[in-house]
């Protein structure tokens, strides 16, 4: 057969693909099963966010930020209510503080839990999402618990949070950690030490720091080329600047150490939340959970049944909202997939201007082509596994 | 934090000229509005300067302000690892001139030049691949655009008869209503008749 018979083999992966993680439509170009180029072809879960959010008030944009990256909703909507704080120039009580950083720490670990099990699952083993998943029910219930709703919480608002959290929740929370971190060693020994999991993720999909700045990457791929870059560190917003906790960094900068950074973030979280749960029941971090200024916060529920001034009040809030001063701002926070920052822009009125969001997820997704040449069809789905994607962002 | 940024835009705006139009900090940040033909040029220096060094690629996007001559904005962000600051890079174009492609510099620009030309039309010269990326196959429009209207111009359905999905003109039961909730009650600057005696 000449040189001129042998052609790249085109197929189609997704939408429709378990190791898809969503609606991912990926057109790859195959010689024989090595990958020779990757085109992701994605929005097909586009619906419009930062157009819809330009038509919302401040508050009611809020709930639109736990639909981008959905296994860790809190955690977008800390950086969307920072970004509106920063231009209000308003600070929130302890309390709220503490109560953010508290759940978005468990933003983090429903988010890796889902990650680093189904990693497993791409590469051929079925049941670890399933101890994942048991995990993750129990956050969840933390989340319905705090906020009436298991995944789409709206609960962080603009000026604090938007109720107090119980003592009782205190306790639970705290019951909780330790029987995670034994779930935490299974899976350690039982995924990240398994040697089917080694042999197709150690040495695939290899990244040196140099590539990860040139293609926006963050989050647990930028920590696994060796530099703890940590936005949490680094840009301390928050609490986080009090909280002890440390940064896993990897070696190798391959799909096999972002997992295992994955699993030492997880502990880390645990520890935050630990110290969380001290500050919160220590006097200091009693008090109010939103901020008292009356034009972003509404009156509390039992105030507007005896007060008409506080019903009023509370209506201009939830039908005007309140008004923005004009300006710009970026502000980031680390999620759990990476740098996730909201470009919030201003005109002085009540709706945003423009608002972008910026999604770890999407400059992650543009590397695939990068990380796939040269590998084989099989590896793919375990590097699509180990960026961490959720169409949610990708898409917005 | 605000010295240490000003020291970085003097530097930036020293070095770079005429390049740089405009600079501002706010909310401790710090914004350069850059020359549309530079902004390759300007970019370079952001990346390579010893004393910037942005290498990290984090974010371009649109915005739209339909009133000015130039209508749109492209804002850049980046990040230097190494000195912890963040940058924000602006220029402004119209619907038909392009702006030069910052995919030479760093390849993450690639999709997000992609996002910026899909969802606001604008141009970008030099880009190796400028599709749509987050709207349908075969969408019209650039849908954040500020005169797009919210709820489109089609909606799909899955057609029976057709055995395929069909597109329609959007019908809505009830006219999207966009409240005007801009409060007249709020600072009025007109002096009724009588009130400059209350002052007095």
């Amino acid at each position: 057969m000449g040189e001129h018979n042998i052609r790249n083999f085109t197929i189609n992966f997704g939408p429709q693909h378990p190791a898809a993680h969503g609606v991912l439509r990926l057109v790859l170009e195959l010689d024989g099963e090595v990958v020779e180029r990757v085109d992701p072809h994605i929005g097909l879960l586009h619906r419009g966010t930062e157009k819809l959010i330009e038509y919302k008030t401040y508050v009611q944009a809020n709930p639109y930020f736990d639909r981008l990256d959905y296994v860790a909703p809190l955690n977008q909507e800390h950086a969307y209510c920072m970004a509106v704080e920063k231009l209000l120039g308003i600070e929130i009580p302890r309390r709220a503080e503490l109560i953010r950083v508290l759940y978005s720490e468990i933003g983090r670990l429903l988010s890796h839990l889902l990650n680093v099990t189904t990693q497993a699952m791409d590469v051929g083993a079925l049941t670890p999402p399933l101890w994942g998943f048991e995990e993750r029910e129990k956050l969840m219930i933390f989340y319905e618990r705090i906020s009436g709703s298991r995944m789409h919480a709206n609960y962080f608002r603009p000026g604090g949070v938007n109720m107090d959290i119980q003592p009782e929740l205190i306790d639970d929370i705290e019951a909780f950690c330790d029987p995670f971190l034994r779930v935490l060693d299974d899976l350690d020994t039982l995924v990240i030490g398994n040697r089917i999991f080694k042999q197709r993720n150690v040495d695939i999909g290899v990244l040196t720091l140099d590539d990860c700045w040139k293609w926006g990457f963050s989050g647990p791929i930028v920590r696994s080329c060796g530099v703890a870059w940590d936005l949490r560190k680094s840009q301390p917003y928050s609490l986080y600047e009090e909280m002890e906790f440390d940064i896993p960094v990897g070696k190798n900068g391959d799909n096999y150490d972002r997992q295992v950074i994955r699993m030492e973030e997880m502990r880390q979280s645990v520890r935050i939340m630990r110290q969380c749960l001290d500050k919160l029941r220590a006097p200091d971090g009693q008090g109010p959970v939103t901020t008292l200024d009356g034009k972003v916060a509404p009156p509390s529920r039992k105030d507007m049944k005896r007060s008409m001034e506080a019903l009023i009040h509370h209506f201009k809030l939830y039908t005007e909202g309140f008004h923005v001063p004009a300006g710009e701002v970026y502000v980031a926070v680390e999620a759990p997939k990476g740098e996730f920052g909201v470009y919030l822009v201003s005109d002085g009125t009540n709706k945003p201007y423009r608002c972008k969001v910026r999604a770890p997820g999407f400059a992650h997704l543009q590397g695939m082509d990068f990380m796939c040449r040269g590998h084989m069809l099989a590896d793919v789905a375990g590097v699509l596994g180990s960026i961490d994607i959720v169409f949610g962002e990708v898409d917005r | 934090m605000s010295a240490d940024l000003q020291s970085l835009s003097d530097h930036i705006a020293s070095s770079l000229g005429e390049a740089v139009e405009n600079r501002a900090i706010a909310f401790d940040e710090l914004t350069i509005m850059a020359r549309r033909e530079d902004i390759v040029r300007v970019a370079t220096f952001l990346r390579d300067d010893p004393q910037c060094r942005f290498v990290c690629f984090i974010d371009i996007c649109g915005a739209d302000y339909p009133a000015r001559e130039n209508r749109f904005d492209v804002v850049y962000h980046f990040l230097a690892p190494h000195h912890n600051r963040r940058i924000r890079v602006k220029v402004e174009t119209d619907e038909v001139t392009p702006v030069p492609s910052l995919v030479g510099l760093w390849p993450a620009a690639n999709w997000f030049e992609r996002e910026t030309y899909d969802l606001y039309g604008i141009l970008f010269s030099g880009h190796p691949d400028l599709r749509r990326i987050l709207t349908d196959y075969g969408f019209e429009g650039h849908p954040l655009r500020k005169d797009f209207p919210m709820t489109g111009y089609v909606e799909v359905r899955y057609d029976d008869g057709q055995g395929r999905v069909v597109y329609e003109p959007v019908k809505l039961n009830q006219e999207f209503r966009n409240f005007d909730f801009l409060s007249p009650w709020e600072g009025t600057d007109y002096v009724l008749p009588g009130d400059e005696k209350a002052k007095a």
